[in-house]
């Protein structure tokens, strides 16, 4: 493709904002709250209005203040989950899962909502992120870029999970298009005014570039670093307890996204020793010491990081649309 | 200092908490000496040039007591784990306060056990209904005191981590000495940390906290540390303070005798809640960016101390005072945003072994 060619892509007229998909996760529970407490009228100066629906993902959840009630909602995306066969049985977050899958999908279908924004928060020093199944989605990446050049005093990175969208689990792969806002060091239980900030400033200049992007602004392409994760280190654990026998070394605590080269410091034991990096190559962490993540055997992840070149896009016209649909509904026939 | 100086700063803090509805500090603290001369037998000379206290010779260090403070935790299981029972003269139990909430990873079950150790709580008679961690209380109670008695443990060392930035932070419930000179050891030892005394303004029966049980006791509060993570950089401190207690003793056992001197301490006057929605009941604004992480530095009139969601600043009114505990996770379904506390100073005369 010609770096100067402008790629035509399909309107978003849906949106979804959720949060509290982790219901300790506080700054998307009060955004999600304070959005529910505007009316949202439709403008009619707009040109190019939004429906933008604005979900509590995990009431119950939110309601106790804890990450999930009997398992977590936020892998309970993947198809099988969604299809499976429901009973009274079910935990919650299955049984909701489904729920919102009728609400904000199905997903992989037509119906789906156009682009789904998941608001999370993580313990670990990550800034802010956008976590994404796809490194080519473009409509994601220009939000990136969008969201880069109006927030620029926040650390920004955007991560790329490599998973089919078969094994995608996650509520963000619901919609057309999604991502998970992640933003952290915020304590989970805990509303760290800066951090809500950014949160709110995030999801209105996703908006507004939603906006812009459906009014038939082009934008610009360009260059973006894309962290792909690569693995996941566990702590060490006791052999027969499980319990964890090691604590993140201090000179790596707080250090997401600062390149880990093999020999740097790991862990540091509780009688002070410490554990170095044995992998060969030079990776990326982030997830540093997230809370969550204890029980999932996870004390950070480990990325590569590559530049992606992003094409310039713009919204389809109506006869564009026109010809894709012609073109879409002639394959379903064939 | 000269007896005059020593009457004219006793006098200017007298008419100052007379002023706030307080009894002077020299005529509490005789109140309070009174009251534990009783249980630790000590002597008191009248010139308080140097007051003796019995051999320290059993401790009790206690993590977990919030299942999800996570120091603690894991440093009493890894002194479990290396057997550590006797340091020289001083023998240890180390007790794993809340193994149910710890189990699950949360701050308690069904309440709060750090709120169950009043007089009343701990003489509550025992039914099907009674929430676990009252009556974990009254396990600890009998295996750690009783309080108030002779038999409790000399000392008791309570665990504990907060999300608010109180770096190393000891708290109190009485003027005791014994732990303020402690609190002064430890204070000139480390000096990677702010290292701060907060004081509970409660009498004993009243006091509600594990650490209530033993003759001499305080808590270690250490943070800021998310609940559920463990930081190596707060484990370090924590363990550093528990050795520095622990050396501490072995040295007053071994007879020497601690200088006077004098320490500041932070003693609790009320908390202040966040604003909040009259309908939900739910929090309607953020500690304000100017005041959070800012514990212990002066707060004053007009000073912000929330930002509610939609962007208004809400001032601190009246007097100047010290904030802390400020965001502590914990605290918001208590309905404290943080506690609001007077810096004192306290006098200490040096303080050695009692020799039988």
């Amino acid at each position: 493709m010609e770096v100067d060619e402008v790629m035509c892509l399909p309107r978003l007229p849906r949106v979804a904002v959720c949060g509290g998909t982790h219901g300790n996760e506080l700054s998307g529970v009060y955004l999600v709250r304070e959005m529910l407490k505007v009316e949202k009228k439709v403008v009619e100066e707009e040109e190019e209005p939004v429906l933008v629906m604005i979900v509590l993902s995990n009431p119950r959840a939110t309601q106790q203040c804890h990450r999930y009630v009997d398992t977590d909602l936020n892998r309970c995306f993947t198809h099988a989950t969604l299809n499976g066969p429901m009973s009274d049985t079910d935990p919650y977050e299955i049984v909701r899962s489904q729920e919102l899958n009728t609400l904000l999908g199905p997903k992989g279908s037509r119906q789906a909502v156009d682009l789904v924004c998941d608001l999370h928060n993580t313990t670990a020093n990550m800034g802010m992120c956008l976590i994404t199944y796809s490194d080519c989605d473009w409509i994601c990446l220009h939000i990136f870029r969008h969201l880069q050049k109006e927030i620029p005093d926040i650390p920004m990175r955007f991560i790329h999970f490599d998973v089919s969208n078969k094994e995608s689990y996650s509520l963000d792969s619901v919609g057309k298009h999604g991502f998970a806002m992640e933003i952290g060091p915020q304590p989970h239980g805990v509303v760290r005014s800066n951090i809500y900030t950014a949160m709110k400033d995030g999801v209105q200049h996703m908006l507004d570039w939603v906006r812009l992007f459906n009014s038939g602004t082009m934008f610009k392409g360009g260059f973006v670093d894309v962290f792909t994760m690569v693995k996941h280190i566990d702590y060490p654990r006791d052999s027969v307890t499980h319990n964890i026998t090691a604590a993140i070394h201090p000179h790596l605590q707080d250090r997401d996204f600062c390149l880990l080269h093999p020999e740097d410091p790991l862990f540091q034991t509780f009688s002070g020793e410490t554990l170095r990096y044995k992998g060969k190559e030079p990776l990326y962490p982030f997830f540093i010491n997230e809370c969550a993540y204890y029980e999932k055997g996870i004390a950070l992840s480990l990325a590569r990081k590559r530049r992606v070149m992003v094409p310039s896009i713009r919204v389809e016209t109506e006869q564009e649309q026109q010809a894709n649909d012609h073109e879409y509904s002639s394959e379903e026939e064939n | 200092m000269s007896r005059r100086n020593r009457k004219r700063r006793a006098t200017g803090r007298r008419k100052k908490q007379e002023v706030a509805g307080r009894p002077a500090v020299n005529r509490n603290i005789q109140r309070l000496l009174q009251a534990s001369e009783c249980q630790a037998g000590l002597q008191r000379d009248k010139a308080m040039e140097s007051v003796s206290f019995p051999p320290q010779s059993s401790i009790a260090i206690c993590g977990g007591t919030h299942g999800n403070e996570m120091t603690g935790v894991y440093l009493v299981r890894e002194m479990q784990k290396h057997k550590v029972d006797k340091i020289g003269s001083v023998s240890i139990s180390t007790v794993l306060s809340n193994p149910r909430a710890v189990d699950v990873c949360r701050r308690y079950t069904e309440t709060d056990l750090n709120r169950c150790f009043t007089d009343a709580l701990l003489s509550s008679p025992i039914t099907d209904s009674t929430p676990y961690e009252v009556r974990r209380a009254q396990e600890l109670n009998a295996q750690l005191g009783p309080k108030g008695s002779e038999k409790a443990v000399d000392m008791l060392i309570d665990l504990h981590n907060t999300t608010a930035n109180m770096g190393l932070c000891l708290i109190f419930y009485t003027a005791d000495y014994l732990p303020l000179q402690i609190f002064k050891y430890i204070q000139n030892k480390m000096s990677s940390v702010p290292v701060r005394a907060m004081q509970l303004d409660i009498p004993l029966s009243d006091a509600y906290s594990l650490d209530s049980l033993g003759k001499h006791s305080f808590s270690i509060e250490v943070g800021p540390q998310p609940n559920g993570v463990l930081r190596a950089d707060i484990f370090n401190i924590v363990k550093e303070a528990v050795d520095h207690t622990i050396a501490w003793l072995q040295e007053f056992n071994s007879g020497s005798t601690f200088e006077a001197g004098e320490v500041e301490a932070f003693t609790v006057v009320k908390s202040v809640d966040y604003p909040r929605d009259p309908v939900t009941g739910e929090i309607s604004a953020a500690i304000h960016p100017q005041l959070q992480d800012n514990d212990f530095k002066l707060l004053k009139p007009g000073d912000p101390i929330f930002l509610s969601f939609t962007g208004e600043t809400v001032k601190h009114e009246g007097e100047e005072l010290y904030p802390l505990f400020v965001n502590e996770c914990a605290y918001y379904e208590k309905k404290i945003a943080f506690h609001l506390a007077q810096k004192r100073t306290f006098k200490l005369p040096s303080i050695h072994m009692k020799k039988d």
